[in-house]
C-alpha cells in the first residue's frame, strides 16, 4: 500500500508539467495557430524558472520567472507566424533550436546547484488519512493549479462567447474576419497563453520535480505535450486523461527498471516516447471518419483590405 | 498610421536572391549584442568565429568533415520539405544507420575481411536510415498520424537503443568499460583523401549527392512531381499524381541519405562507435536546408556556413570562453531570420495611413 501510493504520488508528479504544457497548446491550436516550439519554451522556462527560484530563493518568483520566459518566446513566435506569415512548422522548430540554446546559455550558471523544492500542502487531519491522505491534501501548489488550468480553459472554450470566438477564429479564420473578429490579435493571446503554459510547465521540472537544473531536462516532454494534444481530440478533458496516462507509463518504466527484470534500462526509457507513437497512430487511425482537429489549424492568414 | 502586410502580385526574385544574406547579416548584427551582452568584445569574438577557422588548413579541413553530414541529411530533407511533408527525426535517422552500418564493421573485426566490408557498411547504413524513416511515413500514409510528432520521437528511441548496444552487447572488452564498441578495423573505415589529413571519402560523396538532387529535381519527372505536391496539393491531385507514395519516397530519400550520414561520421571521423557521435547533425540540417532555400547548390554553401559555426564555437570557446551554447542560439536565430526574410519573398510591408472610410483592421 505504502508502495501504491507512492507510485500514484510519483504519477501525478510526472503528469503534471505534460499536463500543464499541454493545455496551453490546446488553446493554442484550437485558435488554429500549432506552436511546435513547446520543447523550446519549456527549456527555456525551466532555466530560467531554476535560475530565479535560486536567485530570490522563492519558488512563487521562480514559477513567474519561467512564464515570463516562455510568454517571451511564444511573443517571438507570434510576431513571426502572425506578423510575417511564416509557415507555422518551420518557426516553431526555429523554436525549439534557439530555446535548448538559451537554456544552456541561462542554466550553465546554476548547474549543480540545489533548491528547496516546492512545499507541499498539509493539513492536519486530512493529510494524514492513510492511502488518500497524501494523495489529495499532500501535493504541490502545481499540482492543484494544473487541474484548476484544465477546468478554467473548459469553462472559458465552453461557456464563455471568448471563448466560442476563440474556437470560430480556430475553425474558420476568414468567416471570423468577415464578422469582424481580430483574428490575428484573439491567435497573438492564444499563443502568448501557450507559451506562458509551457514555460511554467518547464519552471515546474526543476522548482517541484528535481530540485536541480540539468541542460536538456525536458527530454521530449514538449513533443509529448503537442502528442497529447493530439490524443484529446483537442478536449481539455480528455488531456487529464491522456497526461495520466502518460506520466504513469513513465513511472512504471522507471519501478520497473528499478525491479531489475533483466530488462536493459534503455528499453524501458523508451517506452514512452514509443508509447506516443503508438497512441499517434490508434487515435489518428479511429478518426479516419473525419478530422477533430480546428479546420484552420497551421495554415497562414494575412487579411485583407 | 498602420505597417500592414500584403501579397505582392507575383515572388519577388531579388529577395529570393539577398534574403539568405540579409538573415545572415542581421543574425551577425544580432550576435554582437549577444557576445556584448555576455562581456566579450564583438568584433573579437565574430573573427574567431567566421575569419579564423578559414585561416589555417586544418580548419578549412574540419569544416569540410563537419559539412559532409549536414550537406547530405540537409538535402533528404529538402526532398521532404519540397513535397510539405515535415521528417523532423533526421538525427534518429542518422544514428540508426550509424548504428546498422556499425553492427558489420563489430561483426567483422578481427577476422581479416576484405575490401568489401566499408561498402556494405555504407549500403546497410542508407538502407537501416530509409527503413526507419519509412516508420512515420507509413505511419502517415496509412493511418493519418502526424509526421512531425512520430518522426521525432523515434530520434529519443534511437539514441537510447545506440547508448545500450555500446554499453552492452558491443562494448569494446579492452575498452576500460567505456561505453564504445573498439576502434574499427581499416577495411572498416572511410578513407582518408589526403595522407595525414581529416577529410575523408565522404565529402565526395556528399557532392556526389548534391549533383544527384540538382538532376533529379531540374530533369526528372519525380523532382517535378515532388516539387507540384508541395506547392499546389490541388493541382497535383488533378494531374494524378500519388501523393502518398510520393511521401513515402521522400521520406525514404531522406532517411537514407541521414543513415548513409551516420554510417560514414562513425566509420570515418570517428573510428567507432559511441554515444553522441553526433552534436546535432540532424536538427542543424533542418536549418541548413532552409538557409540553402531547398536548393541543392544553396544547401551546399548553406552546409559549409553552419560547419564554420560549429568550428568557430569550438574555437571561440577555447580561446574566448564563449560557451559552446552561444552556436545553438546562434543557428536558432539564423532559422528565424531566413524564414523572416523568405516571407517577404511573397509579402511585402506597407505604411496604411487611416482614412475615415477605411474598417480598422487587425496587424
Amino acid at each position: 500500500m505504502e508502495l501504491l501510493e507512492a507510485i500514484i504520488l510519483s504519477v501525478l508528479a510526472a503528469s503534471t508539467p505534460l499536463l500543464i504544457a499541454a493545455t496551453g497548446e490546446l488553446v493554442t491550436e484550437r485558435a488554429g495557430v500549432l506552436n511546435l516550439g513547446v520543447e523550446g519554451m519549456m527549456i527555456v522556462g525551466a532555466a530560467c524558472g531554476f535560475g530565479g527560484a535560486w536567485l530570490t530563493g522563492s519558488t512563487i518568483i521562480g514559477a513567474a520567472c519561467g512564464i515570463v520566459a516562455g510568454t517571451l518566446l511564444s511573443l517571438i513566435f507570434a510576431v513571426m507566424t502572425l506578423g510575417l506569415a511564416v509557415n507555422q512548422v518551420a518557426t516553431g522548430l526555429a523554436l525549439t533550436i534557439l530555446g535548448i540554446g538559451l537554456s544552456g546559455l541561462i542554466g550553465a550558471g546554476f548547474v549543480g546547484e540545489r533548491i528547496t523544492p516546492a512545499p507541499h500542502l498539509h493539513i492536519p487531519g486530512l493529510t494524514d488519512i492513510p492511502l488518500v491522505g497524501r494523495i489529495l491534501f499532500g501535493e504541490d501548489a502545481f499540482i492543484y493549479f494544473s487541474l484548476a488550468l484544465v477546468i478554467g480553459v473548459w469553462l472559458f472554450l465552453y461557456r464563455t462567447r471568448a471563448g466560442l470566438v476563440l474556437r470560430a477564429v480556430g475553425d474558420n479564420h476568414v468567416s471570423a474576419h468577415a464578422l469582424g473578429y481580430p483574428v490575428l490579435k484573439i491567435r497573438m493571446f492564444a499563443v502568448m497563453f501557450g507559451g506562458a503554459c509551457a514555460g511554467l510547465a518547464g519552471a515546474y521540472l526543476p522548482l517541484a520535480y528535481t530540485p536541480f537544473f540539468i541542460p536538456g531536462m525536458t527530454a521530449g516532454r514538449g513533443w509529448i505535450a503537442l502528442a497529447l494534444v493530439v490524443f484529446s481530440s483537442w478536449r481539455p478533458a480528455r488531456l487529464v486523461i491522456g497526461a495520466y496516462l502518460f506520466g504513469a507509463v513513465t513511472i512504471l518504466q522507471l519501478h520497473a527498471q528499478g525491479l531489475g527484470l533483466g530488462i536493459p534500462s534503455q528499453f524501458m526509457s523508451a517506452l514512452p516516447y514509443l508509447a506516443t507513437v503508438i497512441v499517434l497512430v490508434l487515435i489518428s487511425r479511429a478518426r479516419t471518419g473525419g478530422s477533430t482537429a480546428p479546420a484552420a489549424l497551421g495554415t497562414v492568414f494575412v487579411p485583407d483590405r | 498610421m498602420q505597417l500592414v502586410l500584403e501579397k505582392r502580385a507575383e515572388r519577388s526574385t531579388t529577395i529570393a536572391l539577398v534574403s539568405p544574406l540579409i538573415a545572415i547579416g542581421l543574425t551577425i548584427v544580432t550576435m554582437s549584442i549577444l557576445f556584448a551582452i555576455l562581456g566579450k568584445n564583438p568584433i573579437l569574438a565574430l573573427g574567431v568565429y567566421f575569419i579564423d577557422p578559414l585561416t589555417d588548413s586544418y580548419s578549412l579541413q574540419e569544416i569540410a568533415v563537419k559539412a559532409t553530414p549536414l550537406v547530405m541529411i540537409g538535402i533528404g530533407l529538402s526532398l521532404c520539405y519540397l513535397a510539405n511533408v515535415w521528417n523532423i527525426g533526421a538525427e534518429g535517422q542518422f544514428l540508426i544507420g550509424a548504428v546498422a552500418g556499425s553492427w558489420l564493421a563489430v561483426k567483422t573485426q578481427g577476422t581479416g575481411a576484405g575490401y568489401w566490408v566499408m561498402p556494405a557498411m555504407l549500403l546497410l547504413g542508407a538502407v537501416a536510415g530509409a527503413l526507419y524513416a519509412l516508420i512515420p511515413a507509413i505511419c502517415k500514409v496509412r493511418f493519418g498520424a502526424s509526421e512531425i510528432l512520430t518522426s521525432l520521437m523515434l530520434v529519443y528511441v534511437a539514441d537510447l537503443f545506440l547508448d545500450y548496444l555500446v554499453r552492452g552487447p558491443w562494448r569494446d572488452p579492452a575498452g576500460f568499460n567505456f561505453p564504445t564498441t573498439a576502434e574499427f578495423d581499416p577495411v572498416a573505415t572511410v578513407p582518408v583523401l589526403i595522407e595525414g589529413g581529416r577529410l575523408h571519402l565522404g565529402a565526395i560523396i556528399a557532392l556526389l549527392v548534391v549533383a544527384a538532387a540538382t538532376v533529379l529535381l531540374g530533369k526528372t519527372i519525380k523532382g517535378f512531381e515532388i516539387r507540384v505536391v508541395g506547392a499546389a496539393p490541388r493541382a497535383a491531385r488533378f494531374g494524378g499524381f500519388n501523393s502518398d507514395q510520393l511521401i513515402l519516397l521522400t521520406f525514404a530519400m531522406s532517411g537514407a541519405l541521414a543513415g548513409l550520414a551516420g554510417i560514414i561520421e562513425v566509420a570515418g571521423p570517428v573510428g567507432h562507435l559511441q554515444p553522441g557521435i553526433s552534436p546535432g547533425y540532424g536538427f542543424t540540417a533542418i536549418i541548413v536546408a532552409f538557409l540553402g532555400r531547398l536548393n541543392p547548390i544553396g544547401i551546399l554553401i548553406a552546409g559549409l556556413f553552419l560547419a564554420l559555426t560549429f568550428i568557430g564555437g569550438e574555437q571561440a570557446q577555447i580561446a574566448m570562453k564563449i560557451p559552446l551554447d552561444v552556436t545553438k542560439v546562434f543557428q536558432g536565430i539564423l532559422l528565424f531570420y531566413v524564414l523572416a526574410c523568405d516571407s517577404l519573398i511573397l509579402y511585402r510591408f506597407r505604411l496604411i495611413f487611416p482614412s475615415p472610410k477605411v474598417s480598422s483592421g487587425t496587424a
